[in-house]
Formats: structure tokens, C-alpha cells, sequence
């Protein structure tokens, strides 16, 4: 009998079981991409038919980080920058849990960056929402990893001198096997991609366009918008790493170009995830973890039968 | 002096000194000897001076001796060239050159002399006849290359060692048997065999022999990591995340061989602040888990362990210390982090901080870590060194028939979180304001039926939302630092962790933290064998501190020395600061050369509170405030 019961307990689930009635309303500035990532989250989720109790959000820390506190689930709202360790943990200590990971582009491609390789080279079976709005928000408007080479603001008063970090190239060269972009203001490709990448079974990438209308105003709503699987001037193989590396490397020129382009750009549904890689050479068990420590009848081992060597 | 061996195996890094001591010890041991084994390795890999001394008695021993008597001093394979003016010197010659400061007079030295030239070492021969030592040299290299391997000469410098002792070579043979198998041991053996009865036939000049003991009960050998290690496996515990770092290493390398045996997962992680967050990640989906690291690493741990504070998630933590600042002296031991560990991190601390001060109070003191942290939801740390982490002593066999506590302490099943206190809105209250006197609010884990909440290092409400309303703060900070006032008074009540040694009625006091303990109370013994009236006290609970235990024993003598190894008397500061007195009784002792205090260093620097004396070169007396 399992002590984690809300793990896949079937039935409908209506979006707005993920409302929290505690604190219904964002506090996210109107016009806020943000709102964007929150909707298509809760449809993903209603989509899936998961319920609250068996979804654990961990995010960062920014106005991404406050997703947590607008999504009604199990939450933790970590540090700047450490969503991804604590997440992939949580996932191998109890993998029946669905862990989604959310944060910033300083938090996972600045401060993160680190964790944000390893996890992608890992492999881990976790959904990863990165709200990319190019600009440090919450601490009003500084230079981000992801603002284009001149961009100016009060750390940076005369322009950048740094061209943009390339986000899903680095996920594709880290080792993610799902990479994708979509934006706040293309709410059914949004819910659709992240769907998807909740139900893929290894590291699922997500760059999220997130327009913010406070702080970076010079920046477009992200409109007009090109699905890259839905129009003619753009053909490649998602399934072919060289292929989608090409076409993620145009996309994030592009962005600084004015063309906006979204989309899943690379899917790999072979690669196993860490936890099958680690199961496939004994180093982790079939059951998960956390369900043995309520199990009655396990007989715990004890160091006194390994003294043998010691004698 | 009682009877006893100090053996010190001289040598190379990489060249095998660890092992062969280590077995050899062994061998002490079952033969019905009490054991200790103390390590001086450089951080290189190959080459460059190590040693490791065993010392061995029939009556219990628990510290590392003053010097040592018996020397078998072997090549050192990966020496560089030598080169006077090379600031390193002669390499080449260090296991024997390096080693004769600190042998006692009348010792014996067993040196390869196919390796070695005692000759160019200044003034050799004058030593030896001043100080009466014996040396034998010996070709331990030629031999070795005669029947096998050159490595093998450890094997050869063994069998003189217990020629020269007139040591059962049974004992030896026996665990060779056990450590090798095939040709390996065929070769051994008779490398060993010929060694024996070769030097057995020599003219022994010396008087020096192997002391004899018995055991009442079954003895095993175990460092201080390996104790951590296991009872970090009794209580539960089937996660580590780590980074490699010296000497932390010791225990992550255990765990992570046996955890994967026991269904348990280890996680070699990109840095140490994934390691500790993998850690919390871990505990906050129900597993027992640890992390650790070494003073570097555990600086980056600064983050992760404040969000263990500020979300109640319980973890174990160890800082493994090493002589710092910034890389320090990576293989050195020193306990210079107390102040690091005490208070790294924002905001005020809530956390638990024990420091053991031998092999069984590591046990002891690991699984109190376990239990503290899962029943008051916080991080414990548990401080050792170098010294600890490696030190090899005996330890009755029976000491670990224990019964595992995989408990997670203060943590609902689902049926219990329905009965539990949720908002109006279905979530579950994890920190609520008044749970009970201890300040512990019970929590819920991810994927159990109606316990879903928002942790988060944001201030936070009963369900984890966050807030910055005043009374919720204080109600919320309050509630945290109950659990430790909780602690305290647990710990007071139940048994606490410090180990004292000495009449009761002392006129004056030591005190001690971690890993100096036995060498501390070592010295206590002589001084009161000398006449003087000196208790000592090994201090172990460090945050909370034993502030009542300490009040009573500084109130109970005339003067006081502290011992620790660090530049500034940290502890000091801390005992202190935290009881608002005694400043003017506590002198300090302290030492940071690389190496842990010796006892006579000990008694010296008592004799410099009660008789003016000088300390000795190697410590540093900081007299009492005031005086």
C-alpha cells in the first residue's frame, strides 16, 4: 500500500483546481507574460488529469519565482538560481511525484547556469520552464544573460558589451532530449508544448518568452510569433540533432532581430532519463525511496553485519 | 612510560605506507593489542614525505603518543630529483631524514639502504650516538626485486619490524591471508617469511619489544569516517550528494559504495551547492539525507543550509575541516572553521552543530545529528577533521549491535494530515504558529492526499505563502528558535554528549572541542599522575551550546586552559560569549602548524598558567583576559 495516495489518483481535474484560494491573484504587473506561463500550466495540468497533492513545483527565485505562490500544488520556492538541484532530487527520492522546475533567465542561465548544464547532461525526468524576458525584473530592470549586446540600463548605462546567452543551444550541447520555445502571448501552443514536455520522460527544456512591460518596454510583446512546425520557410528534422541545432541557432539570432520564432526544436524520445541510467547500473532502487520509510514490514540493514572487515 | 610501540612507516605518497599500516595495525589488534594510528600525508599523489605512526598498548590508548620509538623508514618511489636549492630539498632522503626529530631516545630505525644513504644526512652518526639509537639497514628493495615486486619491500620492512620485536609473525601472515590472494600472497609471504628469519638471526643492540595484551571481547578497527559512515547507514540514511573534497572524501566514498547495496542513492553532483541542495531535495520528498563537505566546499553549502533553516527541511551535514584560509593545507588538519560553521549563512541560525571527539562519539553523535534534524526540522552539522576522519582505533565489536532508526521523526502519515489544522483553502499547515512546546510543526510530503503546502525561503504563513506582515515574522522566528531552547532542554534532560576526564574536584580545568579530546585527556592523566589536580572536559555540543554543563565546570576551578587548533581561540570566544563570563579564567592554547597537538604540548602549556614555564615552540599560550 503506498503513503503517497494522491499519486495517480485518476479522475477529472478542472483548471481552476489549480487557483489557490489563498492567494488567488498574482501580483505580477498587468500585461505580465508570467500570467501567460501560469494559464498554460494549469490547462497543462487539467490536460494531463493530475491532481494537486501528486505535483511538486520548484522554482527560483524573481517574479518567476511567485509562480509557486499562484499555483495550487505542492510547492517550493527555493533559492536564486538552485531550482534544479533541489528539483531532480525530490524526482529521484520519490520519481511517482511530477516535478516541474521554474525560474528566470538570470536565474537558470546566469546564477544557474551550472545546474542547468548538469541536469540537461543528467538527463533528469523533469519539465524545466524558463521565463525568458531578457531583462532582471524584479530588481527593476537590470542587464540579464539573455538582453541583447547594447542593451543599456542602469548596470550596463552604456550598452552591453556582452552578446545573449543561446539558451536552447546550451540545453541541446548539455544533453536535454526536449527543447522548446514558446511565448506568453501564444497561450494554446504553450499549453500544448508543455504537455508534451511533462509527459517526456527525460529533461524537458522549455525557453518561455515572457514579455515584461515594466521594465523592458524597448522589447516587443513577442508578436508577431512564427510556429516554426506550422510555417513553409522553415523545415528540419526535430529529431535530428544537427538539424535542430541549426535552426535553434537561427531562432536566437532571429529574436534579436525582430523575428520571433517558437516551437519544439529538438525531441529525443530514446534517450533514457538519469533515473533508468542509474537504475541500469544498480544505483538506484526500482521502488521509490520514500514510500520504504512507511513500509511496516522492511527490514532496515544494519551496519553490525558489515563488520567483517573490520576485524 | 608505559609499555608501548609507537611504529612509525615512513615513506612516499602512492607508495603503498597507507595499507601496509593499516594491515599492520590489524594484526595488532587481533594479536590483543589497544591501537591508534595517526597519518601525515601531503596532497600530491605521487610522491612527497607521508608516514603513518601506530601506537600500540596493552592498556587502551586514545590519542596519538609524544614522538615514537620504532622507525622503518622506506623509499619514497616518486621523489624529485634532488636539488639543493630547491626549496622542497631532498626529497629522496625524507623517510629518514624528516623523521628523526621526533624519535624518542633509544629507538629503533629500520632503514632500505637500497634507497636510502643514511650518510648524507648531516651529523647522522652523532645523533644516533647521542640520542642511543639502534639502526639496522637494511636492502628491503634488492629483496623485493629478488622474488617479485619492488612495491613489496613494505612486505620485507614488515617482517624485520616484527623480527626486531620478536613479534609472532602468525598474526601478520594471517591477515595477509585475508587482504591477498593468489600469487600476490604466495610472493608476499615468502618475501615476509625470509625477511623474518633473516633479521631474526641478526645481533639485536636494542631493547625495545612488542608489548603484549588481551581482549575481553571482539575488537574491530575503524576510523573516524568509517564510524560517520555507518551510522549515518543505522539511522536510516539512503541519500548523499557531494563534490570531492579532501578529507571529506572519506566518508562520501564509503556511503557511496554501500548505499547503492542498501537501495540507497548517492549523487556525485557539479559543485557543493548542488550537493547540499540535492540533500534538502532529497529530505523534502521523505528520504533521510546528508551531505558535506570540506571548509571550501562547505562555504558554498552557506545558501542551501539557510534555506534548511528558513523551510524546517531536515538534513545532516558534515564539515570535514582542513587548515584554511581559501585552500589552506588541503591534507592538514586544523579546526579553524568553528566560527564558519557556527554562523555562515543570513539571518540568525537555527541549527544544530555536534562535534565528536573520537571514533565511537562520532558514532554516537551522527545518529543524534539524524534524530535532532528530523525531529526538529533542521539542518545538523556534525564537525571533524583530518585527524578524526582517519584516525584508525579499536573498538568492541559489540558497541554496534544496535537497531537501525529510520524514523523521519516529525513528518504525518495521510491519515493523520486529514485530522491536521489546513486553511480554508485545502492547504495543509506546515508552519503553524503554536504547534507545541518543542516549536515543532509536523510536516507533509509531496504526493500524500491533502498535504500540499509552499515551502519557501521567503517569511512565510502557516501554509508556506509569503508574508511580511510583523506578527507573523515574530510569531514565525519565535517558533524557530524554540526548537533549539528545546533541544537544549532535551539534551540536558536526556544525556548530553560531553566526555570528561579527571577528578571532579579539580582545581583546574581543560577544555576541549572535537577531535583533541584524547590527546587532551591524555595529558590530564600524566599531570595528575604528576601531582596536580586537572579535569578535563571534551566539548561536543557546540550550537546549542552546553552552556549549563560548561558554567558549572568553569565555575568549579581556579583556571582554565583551552586547547584547540586554530590561530584565534575561536572556541574560546564562543564559550565566552555565550556564558558572559569566565573570560578572565580561560587561557589559551593553541596550534596551527598542520599537525595535532601532542600531549606533552598539553602539559607544557598547563605548566605555563601554573609555573610561568615557556609552552612549548609548536603552541601558542594567549593568557586569560585581564591577566
Amino acid at each position: 500500500m503506498s503513503a503517497f495516495n494522491a499519486i495517480g489518483d485518476r479522475r477529472e481535474v478542472e483548471r481552476d483546481e489549480f487557483t489557490p484560494g489563498i492567494e488567488p491573484q498574482a501580483t505580477w504587473c498587468p500585461g505580465c507574460g508570467d500570467f501567460g506561463v501560469l494559464k498554460a500550466l494549469k490547462g497543462a495540468m487539467a490536460d494531463l488529469g493530475k491532481n494537486p497533492d501528486e505535483i511538486l513545483l520548484v522554482t527560483g527565485i524573481g517574479c518567476s519565482g511567485k509562480l509557486n505562490s499562484y499555483f495550487n500544488s505542492y510547492g517550493f520556492h527555493t533559492l536564486h538560481g538552485r531550482a534544479l538541484p533541489i528539483a531532480r532530487a525530490a524526482k529521484l527520492g520519490n520519481p511517482d511525484v511530477e516535478v516541474v522546475a521554474a525560474g528566470g533567465d538570470g536565474d537558470g542561465y546566469g546564477i544557474g547556469g551550472n545546474h542547468f548544464i548538469h541536469t540537461a547532461r543528467e538527463n533528469h525526468d523533469i519539465t524545466y520552464i524558463v521565463f525568458n524576458n531578457e531583462i532582471f525584473g524584479l530588481t527593476k530592470g537590470q542587464t540579464s544573460p539573455t538582453s541583447p549586446m547594447g542593451h543599456k540600463s542602469k548596470t550596463q548605462p552604456h550598452g552591453s558589451a556582452k552578446a545573449p546567452i543561446r539558451p536552447m543551444s546550451l540545453a541541446l550541447t548539455a544533453g536535454a532530449s526536449y527543447v522548446a520555445r514558446t511565448a506568453a502571448v501564444n497561450p494554446n501552443q504553450a499549453q500544448e508544448i508543455l504537455v508534451e514536455a511533462i509527459e517526456h520522460d527525460g529533461f524537458a527544456h522549455i525557453d518561455f518568452l515572457t514579455q515584461c512591460p515594466t521594465w523592458n518596454k524597448d522589447a516587443k510583446q513577442y508578436v508577431p510569433y512564427v510556429d516554426v512546425q506550422e510555417n513553409e520557410d522553415y523545415d528540419f528534422d526535430l529529431t535530428d540533432r544537427r538539424e535542430a541545432a541549426d535552426m535553434m541557432y537561427e531562432t536566437e539570432s532571429a529574436l534579436y532581430e525582430g523575428t520571433v520564432l517558437t516551437g519544439r526544436f529538438y525531441h529525443d524520445a530514446d534517450r533514457p532519463s538519469y533515473g533508468e541510467e542509474k537504475r541500469a547500473v544498480g544505483e538506484m532502487p526500482d521502488e521509490p525511496l520514500a514510500e520504504r520509510y512507511f513500509d511496516e514490514d522492511y527490514e532496515w540493514e544494519r551496519s553490525y553485519d558489515l563488520l567483517d572487515a573490520h576485524k | 612510560m608505559k609499555e608501548e610501540l609507537v611504529w612509525r612507516i615512513a615513506g612516499g605518497s602512492g607508495d603503498g605506507i597507507d595499507s601496509t599500516s593499516q594491515n599492520f595495525t590489524r594484526a595488532l589488534m587481533r594479536s590483543g593489542l589497544h591501537v591508534f594510528t595517526h597519518r601525515h600525508y601531503p596532497s600530491r599523489i605521487r610522491g612527497g614525505h607521508t608516514y603513518v605512526e601506530v601506537r600500540a598498548a596493552p592498556e587502551p590508548v586514545r590519542s596519538r603518543g609524544d614522538g615514537y620509538n620504532f622507525l622503518l623508514a622506506l623509499g619514497d618511489s616518486f621523489a624529485r630529483n634532488p636539488k639543493e636549492e630547491a626549496y622542497y630539498g631532498n626529497e629522496e632522503l625524507k623517510p629518514l631524514s624528516e623523521n628523526l626529530d621526533e624519535l624518542r631516545e633509544g629507538g629503533v630505525i629500520v632503514y632500505d639502504e637500497g634507497l636510502l644513504d643514511a650518510s648524507e644526512i648531516p651529523d647522522f652518526e652523532e645523533r644516533v650516538e647521542e640520542n642511543d639509537w639502534h639502526v639496522y639497514p637494511l636492502d628491503l628493495r634488492a629483496r623485493a626485486r629478488e622474488k617479485g615486486r619492488e612495491v613489496m619491500r613494505n612486505t620485507a620492512g614488515v617482517g624485520a619490524t616484527a623480527a626486531l620485536l620478536e613479534y609472532d609473525l602468525e598474526h601478520v601472515e594471517s591477515l595477509m591471508e585475508d587482504a591477498m590472494s593468489g600469487e600476490v600472497f604466495d610472493t608476499n609471504l615468502e618475501i615476509l617469511r625470509d625477511a623474518y628469519e633473516d633479521v631474526s638471526e641478526m645481533e639485536f643492540t636494542h631493547d625495545l619489544r612488542m608489548p603484549e595484551g588481551s581482549h575481553d571481547a571482539e575488537q574491530v578497527l575503524l576510523s573516524g569516517s568509517n564510524a560517520i559512515a555507518y551510522a549515518s547507514l543505522d539511522a536510516g540514511c539512503r541519500f548523499i550528494s557531494g563534490y570531492p573534497m579532501t578529507p571529506w572524501t572519506e566518508v562520501f566514498t564509503l556511503m557511496s559504495q554501500y548505499l547503492p547495496e542498501v537501495g540507497g542513492i548517492s549523487e556525485q553532483v557539479e559543485d557543493e551547492i548542488a550537493a547540499a541542495a540535492l540533500a534538502l531535495g532529497a529530505s523534502h520528498a521523505g528520504v533521510k539525507a546528508m551531505s558535506g563537505s570540506s571548509g571550501g566546499g562547505f562555504a558554498l553549502m552557506s545558501e542551501p543550509l539557510g534555506l534548511a533553516e528558513m523551510t524546517e527541511t531536515p538534513v545532516v551535514l558534515l564539515e570535514a575541516m582542513r587548515a584554511g584560509p581559501s585552500t589552506g593545507m588541503p591534507t592538514k588538519p586544523e579546526q579553524g572553521d568553528l566560527e564558519h560553521i557556527l554562523y555562515t549563512s543570513q539571518g540568525d541560525s537555527t541549527r544544530v552543530v555536534l562535534a565528536p571527539g573520537n571514533v565511537s562519539e562520532a558514532y554516537d553523535q551522527t545518529r543524534t545529528a539524524f534524530r535532532l534534524a528530523y525531529d526538529y526540522h533542521l539542518p545538523a552539522i556534525l564537525v571533524h577533521d583530518q585527524k578524526l576522519s582517519g584516525e584508525l582505533r579499536n573498538v568492541d565489536e559489540s558497541f554496534f549491535d544496535r537497531e537501525p532508526s529510520p524514523d523521519l521523526g516529525a513528518t504525518l502519515t495521510e491519515d493523520e494530515i486529514a485530522e491536521a489544522a489546513h486553511h480554508a483553502s485545502g492547504k495543509f499547515q506546515r508552519y503553524r504558529y503554536d504547534p507545541g512546546d518543542d516549536g515543532v510543526s509536523p510536516r507533509s510530503l509531496p504526493g500524500q492526499k491533502g498535504g500540499r503546502y509552499l515551502a519557501a525561503g521567503n517569511e512565510h504563513t502557516p501554509e508556506g505563502h509569503i508574508s511580511e506582515d510583523p506578527d507573523n515574522r515574530v510569531a514565525q522566528v519565535d517558533r524557530r528558535l524554540r526548537k533549539l531552547e528545546a533541544i537544549r532542554e532535551e539534551l540536558d534532560e536526556g544525556g548530553t554528549h560531553q566526555t570528561y576526564r579527571g577528578p571532579e574536584d579539580a582545581d583546574y580545568g581543560i577544555l576541549t572541542w572535537g577531535s583533541q579530546q584524547g590527546t587532551v585527556f591524555e595529558a590530564v592523566d600524566r599531570l595528575n599522575d604528576e601531582g596536580h589536580s586537572v579535569r578535563a572536559v571534551g566539548v561536543s555540543e557546540l550550537m546549542p551550546l552546553a552552556e549549563t554543563e560548561l558554567a558549572e565546570f568553569l565555575s568549579s576551578v581556579d583556571d582554565a586552559l583551552v586547547v584547540e587548533m586554530n590561530a584565534t581561540g575561536q572556541f574560546r570566544g564562543l564559550v565566552q560569549r555565550e556564558l558572559g563570563r569566565f573570560g578572565p579564567k580561560m587561557n589559551s592554547l593553541l596550534k596551527y602548524n598542520g599537525n595535532p597537538f601532542e600531549p606533552y604540548e598539553v602539559v607544557e602549556g598547563f605548566e605555563t598558567i601554573i609555573q610561568g614555564d615557556e609552552p612549548a615552540p609548536t603552541t601558542r599560550f594567549v593568557p586569560a583576559a585581564g591577566d
